[in-house]
């Protein structure tokens, strides 16, 4: 168990031997068992290992949607391991942004205002979300497609608008999740093109995935194991 | 503030638009609103006018007032005069005097009535002459429209003046002035005096008083028993005619102490029982009119009152069902908003406003059809009905209220997942 301690200041993410242990019956299941990393601002990072590896508690942990049993996790210099249920929602809202595998669009919203989610629930005009959605629904490629509903989409066109919505709320950093699983490979590589640009202008990346080639394209991953980390490259 | 509201608005759009993704089902879930709140605006409309009936009836007819009425006999106990048969029946001017002696009634004002027909040149009008005294104008609460009542004087000279209902006036009159014209009743002439204000013809009213008063012409008993004599000869089947002789169809007795209403009209249905050998008066105290109204009331509230509250529950749980079902369906949506920051304050919000947005709607649909119902009510059963202001308030706040009580549950159902699993939920 590495001690980070000096590092505080200047990461983005910092894993601080962080546990997660549930609890199935009277059997305990140590997810993560003492995971240290940080992530510096404009990084990009996968996070690889085979199913049961803990990358998915990591990957919830990361998204402020689990609270760690133990341990420090500190987003943008603040600690979010304790926070209460309102003040993780407001997290995720302000400083996150989230790609899924299956895209998660809500099906009866069009395109912009799947796009302006995540700023309508920090209660920001409408007026300014309409303009932010039109802008990043441009800039993914999908200018003409704004009134559209996600079920008039294809795949690869889904999966931008869900890149558009993470980014509308200008977050620390986006977090990925088998952004490619669902699509053909050449979509894939679309999309895995579109988050190397986000990369290149400064957007921060963690992608959490078990398909090697996706990893490749990233600049540095780290490898786990039996809820540890157990190697980084 | 501003941007709260628009939170909200938008909210509601988005409630407004997946309840019409599922229009045949939100339609079905909002029928128990419905049903329930058009109940409860036509129990309230029913229940007003029953006893806006009254409060009218009242005015017309005194709420001091006992009312003597002269009915004819069931048994027919006239005497056989040749060809006509003589129906002898009634109150009397032996009665009125024995009941100016009761101390308790201030005054008493005896009528008599018949069907006839007014004319004027070449127009014509069915009317009920009613003479009677000059205090009949007070004890009934007459108003004068134009001109005046006829006077003591008038009585006293037996001068030929009338005063007509204002119904009267517009058949034989419609674009002239009336007062001071000749109208002809049988065969004599009445000077037109004075025209009685138009008056609200109730259903409750009309049982008491049998016809429409506007259609009333008022002579002076005097002036009418010299002019038409005691008897009313009726037109009777072949050869045979009956003849009537009834001496006061009405008395109207004035009371002056509103409490002692009840206890005098026993008191006069005793004496009276006394001097008449067969029944045939009553006595009709048009205070029970309220009791009667304030009983119709209180039915009509029980009965829709009931059907209220079971639709209401019923729609309640209709719609706590379908928001069950909602919350279920949309579980993996409800993980993506909590993903994308919504608190579960705003999932809360969220589901309260769809449940609240369909039971407003039953609401509203339910107010319109509850208008509806009294108007037919007043069509087919000739009641009276009257939808107020506040029973649509009331109405609409209960279906509010519905939609907060039945949605909160649900909403809260929603709000409570856990946002990994509802994300992971297929």
């Amino acid at each position: 168990m590495e001690q980070q301690d000096s590092a505080t200041g200047q990461d983005l993410v910092l894993f601080d031997n962080v546990w997660k242990i549930y609890r199935i019956g009277t059997v305990e299941v140590r997810a993560l068992a003492g995971v240290s990393f940080s992530v510096s601002a404009g990084e990009y990072v996968a996070v690889i290992g085979p199913s049961g590896s803990g990358k998915t508690t990591l990957l919830n942990l990361l998204g402020c949607l689990d609270r760690p049993t133990q341990g420090r996790y500190v987003l943008g210099g603040r600690d979010v391991a304790s926070l209460s249920d309102d003040e993780l929602s407001e997290v995720r809202s302000k400083e996150l942004g989230f790609i899924f595998q299956s895209y998660n669009l809500i099906p009866q919203l069009s395109v912009i205002e799947n796009i302006g989610l995540p700023l309508f629930y920090q209660g920001v005009p409408d007026s300014v979300i309409n303009a932010r959605a039109v802008a990043l629904a441009e800039r993914v490629g999908l200018g003409k497609r704004l009134h559209h509903r996600p079920t008039e989409l294809s795949g690869g066109q889904q999966q931008r608008v869900a890149i558009a919505r993470a980014l509308i709320n200008e977050p620390h950093f986006i977090l990925a999740d088998e952004p490619t699983g669902n699509l053909d490979s050449a979509t894939g590589r679309e999309i895995m093109e579109i988050l190397a640009d986000l990369n290149r202008e400064g957007t921060t990346i963690i992608i959490v995935t078990h398909d090697a080639r996706v990893a490749a394209c990233t600049r540095r991953v780290l490898r786990m194991l039996d809820g540890r980390i157990e190697h980084e490259e | 503030m501003k941007s709260e509201l628009s939170h909200l608005l938008r909210f509601i759009r988005y409630g407004a638009k997946n309840i019409w993704l599922h229009k045949l089902r939100s339609l079905l879930t909002i029928l128990g609103i419905l049903f329930g709140v058009s109940s409860v605006i036509a129990m309230l409309a029913i229940g007003e006018g029953a006893s806006y009936e009254a409060r009218e009836a009242i005015k017309q007819l005194g709420s001091n007032n006992i009312i003597l009425r002269s009915v004819p006999p069931t048994e027919t106990s006239g005497k056989a005069e040749g060809q006509v048969l003589m129906t002898v029946y009634g109150l009397t001017k032996n009665d009125l005097q024995i009941l100016q002696t009761i101390p308790s009634i201030s005054s008493l004002t005896p009528t008599w009535e018949v069907t006839q027909s007014a004319w004027v040149e070449h127009r014509s009008v069915p009317i009920r002459l009613v003479a009677t005294t000059p205090s009949y104008a007070q004890v009934t609460n007459l108003q004068v429209a134009e001109g005046r009542f006829f006077s003591h004087l008038d009585a006293v000279r037996r001068q030929p003046v009338a005063v007509i209902g204002s119904s009267v006036k517009d058949a034989l009159f419609p674009m002239e002035d009336a007062i001071g014209k000749v109208i002809m009743v049988k065969s004599s002439r009445f000077t037109v005096v004075g025209i009685a204000g138009t008056r609200a013809v109730t259903q409750s009213a009309k049982t008491f008083l049998a016809q429409d008063i506007n259609y009333d012409v008022y002579v002076p008993l005097e002036t009418a028993r010299s002019y038409f004599g005691e008897f009313e000869v009726k037109p009777g089947r072949g050869p045979e005619r009956q003849r009537v002789w009834v001496v006061f169809h009405r008395i109207v007795l004035q009371v002056a102490q509103p409490e002692k209403i009840l206890e005098t009209a026993a008191v006069v249905n005793s004496i009276l029982a006394e001097r008449h050998r067969s029944a045939d008066f009553e006595v009709l105290v048009p205070l029970e009119l309220l009791k009667q109204a304030e009983e119709t009331k209180r039915i009509f509230n029980i009965v829709l009152g009931s059907i209220a509250a079971i639709s209401l529950l019923v729609g309640g749980i209709g719609i706590m069902n379908m928001m069950l079902m909602t919350v279920t369906e949309r579980t993996k949506e409800i993980g993506i908003r909590r993903a994308l920051g919504a608190k579960k304050r705003d999932i809360i919000w969220q589901f309260l406003t769809e449940s609240v947005i369909l039971s407003s709607t039953g609401g509203i649909l339910g107010i319109a059809l509850g208008m509806l119902i009294p108007l037919l009510v007043s069509a087919w059963a000739g009641m009276t009905t009257i939808v107020t202001v506040w029973s649509i308030c009331l109405a609409f706040t209960i279906s509010v209220g519905v939609g907060v009580i039945f949605g909160l549950y649900p909403a809260r159902q929603a709000a409570g997942l856990d946002p990994i699993q509802a994300l992971r939920y297929e």
